[in-house]
């Protein structure tokens, strides 16, 4: 089969749950155009509540594009523009009345580079619940942060430190304090893009540890460049290659039983 | 095969593999070699700005240093009372009305006393009176007016010597010339050195330079007004710049769309930075006081004259603080819900201010040694009295200079390379003062 076939008219392969999930997200025909260039050409999918959603696919097909939509992070890039439907819980995120930092305080995001502020690790947690009103108190405050470390199974190692720069960490534990902050405004959806592209093997498998402990009180979606990682943290996987969405499924069903060709071709290495 | 692979002990090596080896050690050597040179062109660079900064700071300390100190003359005062409130009267306004040539025979009798006289001898007194500068009257009377319980008693005062016998007694003005073409004469030389035997005639650390006004006695001159110019217009400059010049970038930078008016405001605020700073000083001329009609030689229209030169500096420089904070911060806070100005105001600037600074006190180094811009708005008048406001006429420290730079007596001359001294000391305060700030900021990282 050859791919500029599949490319026009375009279909994406789906594969339903065997247990039926909630839907948390639901999108329809998302394009993304930035200037004259389309990037993304209509993408269609439905992430389930609670459970971790993994989209993979070669460098520039789109998958950050995609991420960035779901709390209109693309507002930020000049040129950008969105179109289609985009649902959180039966809400329409890009609603004129819907105001963005509130969606944004729903769905948090953790970055490629961990990113965090170059202020004490205390402060960087406790930077979201501040700005959002969400600690009536100091011990409150102080409450949350060690609660959201602790989700971040970083506490431990920060709690006699937790006033020196969060810029002192390790790359690894950089990127959990990231995970801390978003964790901290207590969001519903988590979306992280290539979270452990910058970090060294043990600290990758810290990070895969957590997601698995996250995915119980929250949804996440994950960008990943590595097919292991997919498939060790996600449940679900959407293939995406030029900007189309090729297909998507149970990850165990996407890796062993692909039903398209270029997904077969992507997993198995034949390019990307 | 080449000679070099000949020599080669390994076989294996082909022909262009080897060639190839030997072209890389040329380019190394050649590399090793321009770098030297570099490194050389670099410390030679370095080398020749030191010698000649040293040069300047040489002449000018050499020129100046010696203002710091002054000659005076001690001599003991019968604050008489009969003389000084011929009526009774010894309050202030009395002492400051009334016969001013009073004060002169109170000098003139303590000078009999302190030169020994005969009280006939009017030649040796008028003599005597060349020495001391004629602005003793008035500073007598000042002194007596500020503490009317001195009339009365009897006081040792520093009188100033005049400029000339302050030049004579620092060798600036020498005694190996003939007299005729000498300020200071021979019986001048004698009464200096009796005065100097009886241990009278002394040199003392020069504080009127640093707190008088104008004055036309160089002995009596000091750089106090102009200090206090050129500081309210730093503080004028400071307040409307540093704001103003923050808030443009950051509008700028962060919030303005990127298309061709943006464009076009970048572009000449590039320009603006590269216009003369006289032109700006007609602008502050035709705007300020012929327009506002606000008052001429006022500190308030040289630091707005200032803000103008200095805002484009600030602006370049802060727009490119702000550029050098990296994108991921800004991605943080507004992934976290921040929005864009808390964004901004809590992780941006705070970030860029360590430059924000520097290009602030570049800016303000630059405003505080601009001269032309302040000739143009009447800065260089005779201002005696200290300014109280902004609103006050006033000179500026780099016009002082330039003023006493024009003035032929020697006594000037050393005061106008003391003045540089002091507007140089000034500059080096606010750049430690930046430096010190830049630290405090960039500890937050
Ligand atoms: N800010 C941007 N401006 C213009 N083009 C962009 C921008 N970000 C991404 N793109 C383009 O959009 C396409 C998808 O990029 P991206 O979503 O980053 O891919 P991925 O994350 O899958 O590697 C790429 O072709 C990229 O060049
Ligand atoms: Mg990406």
């Amino acid at each position: 089969m050859s791919a500029v076939q599949a490319v026009t008219p375009f279909e994406t392969i789906r594969t339903p749950d065997a247990a039926s999930r909630p839907v948390k997200i639901h999108t329809v025909a998302v394009k993304v155009t930035y200037g004259q260039k389309e990037a993304l050409h209509g993408v269609s999918i439905d992430i389930p509540e609670k459970a971790v959603t993994a989209f993979i696919g070669p460098s520039g097909c789109g998958k950050s594009t995609f991420l960035r939509c779901i709390n209109r992070m693309n507002d930020t890039i000049a040129g950008a523009r969105v179109e289609g439907t985009i649902k959180l819980d039966d809400q329409n995120i890009y609603d004129p009345d819907l105001d963005v930092v509130e969606l944004r305080a729903r769905v948090g995001m953790v970055f490629q580079k961990p990113n965090p502020f170059p202020k004490s690790i205390f402060d960087n947690v406790a930077y979201g619940p501040r700005i959002h009103g969400l600690a009536r108190s100091k011990a409150d405050l102080e409450e949350i942060v060690v609660t959201s470390l602790q989700k971040a199974s970083l506490f431990n190692e920060v709690k006699d430190r937790l006033n020196e720069p969060g810029t002192g960490l390790s790359g690894g534990q950089q990127q959990r304090l990231c995970i801390a902050r978003a964790i901290a405004v207590s969001p519903e959806v988590i979306l992280m893009d290539e979270p452990c592209s910058a970090l060294d093997p043990i600290a990758t498998a810290k990070v895969e540890e957590l997601i698995d402990e996250l995915r119980a009180n929250f949804t996440i979606v994950i960008v990943t460049h590595s097919m292991q990682q997919a498939a060790r943290v996600s449940q679900r996987t959407a293939f995406f290659h030029l900007g189309h969405l090729i297909e998507e499924g149970p990850t165990d069903h996407v890796f062993t039983n692909p039903l398209e060709q270029r997904t077969q071709d992507y997993i198995t290495g034949r390019f990307g | 095969m080449t000679e070099a692979a000949s020599r080669l002990p390994v076989s294996r090596l082909g022909g262009p593999e080897v060639r190839a080896i030997s072209r890389i050690d040329i380019g190394l050597r050649r590399r090793y070699a321009a770098e030297r040179r570099f490194r050389a062109y670099g410390l030679a660079a370095v080398t020749i700005a030191l010698c000649f900064l040293l040069a300047l700071f040489g002449s000018i300390v050499g020129k100046g240093y010696t203002a710091f100190q002054q000659t005076r003359i001690a001599m003991m005062v019968d604050f008489d009372a009969s003389i000084i409130a011929p009526d009774g009267d010894r309050s202030p306004a009395a002492v400051l009305s009334g016969n001013a040539f009073r004060f002169d025979d109170l000098i003139a009798a303590s000078l009999q006393k302190t030169l020994e006289l005969d009280p006939d001898d009017e030649d040796g007194l008028y003599d005597g009176l060349d020495l001391l500068s004629k602005g003793s009257a008035p500073m007598l009377r000042s002194m007596i007016a500020k503490d009317p319980s001195l009339i009365g008693t009897k006081r040792s005062v520093d009188f100033y010597a005049t400029g000339d016998v302050d030049s004579f007694v620092k060798g600036t003005i020498r005694a190996d010339i003939p007299e005729s073409q000498r300020l200071i004469k021979d019986k001048h030389i004698a009464l200096i050195d009796k005065l100097e035997k009886d241990g009278a005639l002394h040199l003392a650390f020069n504080t009127g330079l640093f707190t008088n006004g104008a004055s036309t006695r160089p002995e009596m001159a000091g750089v106090g007004v102009a200090l206090v110019g050129s500081l309210y217009m730093m503080l004028v400059v400071l307040v409307l710049s540093l704001p103003l010049g923050v808030a443009g970038s950051i509008y700028l930078e962060e919030f303005a769309p990127k298309n061709r008016w943006t464009d076009l405001i970048e572009v000449n605020i590039n320009n603006l930075a590269a216009v003369p700073s006289i032109v700006y000083g007609l602008l502050g001329l035709a705007v300020f006081i012929n327009f506002a009609h606000l008052p001429r030689s006022a500190s308030l229209v040289g630091g707005l004259v200032l803000t103008l030169t200095t805002l484009p500096t600030i602006i370049i420089a802060t727009r490119a603080a702000l550029k050098a904070v990296p994108p991921s911060i800004r991605e943080a806070g507004l992934g976290v819900g921040a929005s864009k100005m808390q964004t901004v105001f809590h992780h941006v600037l705070p970030l860029a201010m360590p430059g924000v600074l520097t290009g602030t006190i570049i800016g303000l180094a630059h405003a505080l040694g601009e001269t032309a811009p302040l000739l143009m708005i009447g800065m260089k008048a005779f201002i005696v009295e200290y300014p109280t406001t902004p609103l006050d006429p006033a000179t500026a420290l780099p016009t002082q200079i330039y003023m006493w730079a024009t003035e032929p007596e020697r006594a000037f001359t050393e005061r106008t390379s003391a003045a540089i001294i002091v507007l140089l000391a000034f500059l080096l305060a606010m750049n430690s003062l930046a430096i010190i700030l830049r630290r405090a900021f960039e500890r937050r990282w």
